[in-house]
């Protein structure tokens, strides 16, 4: 038998102003059963002050073999980047 | 580039392997072999110590008890949880423990028969697990890796336990002294063996050093367990079971005496003290959950029909 409780990924927020993070993922029957599980498991130590749970099916994800042409288009963009530009050394506070 | 070479110039660069990349089968069975193995050791390991948490001599050591347990079942999840990301699949990982298809630590086959035994666990059992786990944080597989920095934080706590009810019980009287030495006889050479075979007997050694998957042989971390216990034993006023047991100065090493691989294997092969126990405990408790889940699964499923025709 497969398992029958659908896989869930598990995201904590350690504290305020910090973001939420992948943690692992758990096995549970529904989003509520997701949450309580998720407290137990990733945060008996007080680790987090918030946590998402989202099934892993509802997740779509970029995929590793299409990275190249997938980030291509920043990959030429030098002029994004502050290095790009040259500034004489006497010009203060840039 | 091909996909052979973006994997092993990913390695080469010392970086992560990750989820989604295309590995070779042979990585991704050996990884998975592994979790799993590491996963049902942290799951089976519960049993030795959980046979001591009603009886545990005060409300403090029993609360202690209870989260240490609680904390291996954590571990034990975190690394299903890695192994999935590899297509392994829960239930399978469970059927194959309880079906003996995969293995887990020999060192929890063996019986845990006096209180002192709990310290000796937490000083010297979670102590070369430790050994073992630190370089694993650096493993190349990053589910694997992030799991390892997890636990060898929670784990630093279960040492230090074990060693501070060791000292307690040596501050009492000359029979609790006794139990303590007894305990550390039976455990210092299953925990030794803990490592696993000799590197010269070990197959899996070289291809996963090459992966990065392990960082060290066999025997280069018995040796630094044997070095860091040694100044531990002295301090706590105990005598490790071993005559040869001497500092080489040329070395820079203690010298040791011989495992007993003969025994090793039997342990290792379904023979030890409490394999059939252990095995037959951890599928009582899968068979008696099962209503549980289905419970759960159809109480999910009917919120889910009610929503639905809410809508
Ligand atoms: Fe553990
Ligand atoms: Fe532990």
């Amino acid at each position: 038998m497969r398992s029958e409780w659908p896989l869930y990924e598990v995201f904590v927020r350690g504290k305020r102003g910090l973001n939420h993070v992948h943690v692992g993922s758990l096995h549970a029957a529904d989003d509520e059963m997701a949450l309580h599980h998720a407290r137990d498991l990733y945060t008996r130590r007080n680790e987090g002050v918030s946590i998402w749970v989202v099934k892993a099916a509802d997740i779509t994800a970029s995929s590793p073999d299409e990275k190249d042409p997938f980030f291509a288009p920043s990959g030429d963009k030098v002029y994004r980047h502050p290095t790009f530009y040259d500034i004489p050394d006497h010009v203060p506070h840039m | 580039m091909s996909l052979e070479l973006t994997f092993e110039e990913t390695i080469a660069r010392d970086q992560r392997i990750e989820p989604r990349d295309w590995v070779p089968d042979a990585y991704r069975s050996t990884m998975v072999r592994m979790i799993a193995q590491h996963a049902h050791s942290e799951i089976i390991g519960m049993q030795p110590e959980g046979n001591w948490i009603t009886r545990a001599p005060s409300l403090r050591r029993k609360a202690i008890l209870l989260a240490k347990v609680q904390d291996e079942a954590g571990h034990g999840l975190y690394l299903y949880s890695a192994a999935e990301t590899l297509g392994a699949d829960r239930a399978e990982l469970t059927e194959k423990l309880i079906t003996g298809g995969q293995k887990y630590s020999s060192i929890f086959n063996y019986p845990t028969l006096t209180f002192a035994d709990v310290g000796v666990i937490g000083w010297l059992v979670d102590g070369a697990a430790i050994c073992n786990q630190v370089p694993l944080c650096r493993s190349s597989y990053g589910p694997y890796a992030r799991a390892m920095i997890r636990i060898c934080k929670e784990e630093s706590f279960h040492q230090r336990q074990g060693y501070e009810l060791l000292m307690t019980m040596m501050r009492g009287t000359r029979g609790q002294r006794e139990m303590v030495q007894e305990a550390v006889n039976r455990w210092w050479w299953p925990s030794l063996m803990m490592f696993g075979p000799p590197d010269a007997d070990s197959p899996h050694t070289a291809q996963s050093m090459a992966w990065k998957v392990k960082r060290h042989t066999n025997d280069e971390l018995r040796q630094r367990f044997v070095d860091m216990t040694v100044p531990q034993a002295d301090a706590l006023g105990v005598t490790l079971p071993d005559p040869e047991l001497k500092w080489n100065a040329a070395r820079g090493h203690h010298d040791f005496g011989e495992i007993d691989w003969a025994e090793f294997k039997q342990v290792v092969s379904g023979n030890g003290p409490c394999n059939a126990q252990r095995i037959a405990h951890r599928k009582a408790a899968h068979d008696e959950g099962a209503w549980v889940r289905e419970a759960a699964a159809a109480h999910a499923r009917k919120i889910d029909e009610r929503q639905g025709s809410a809508a």
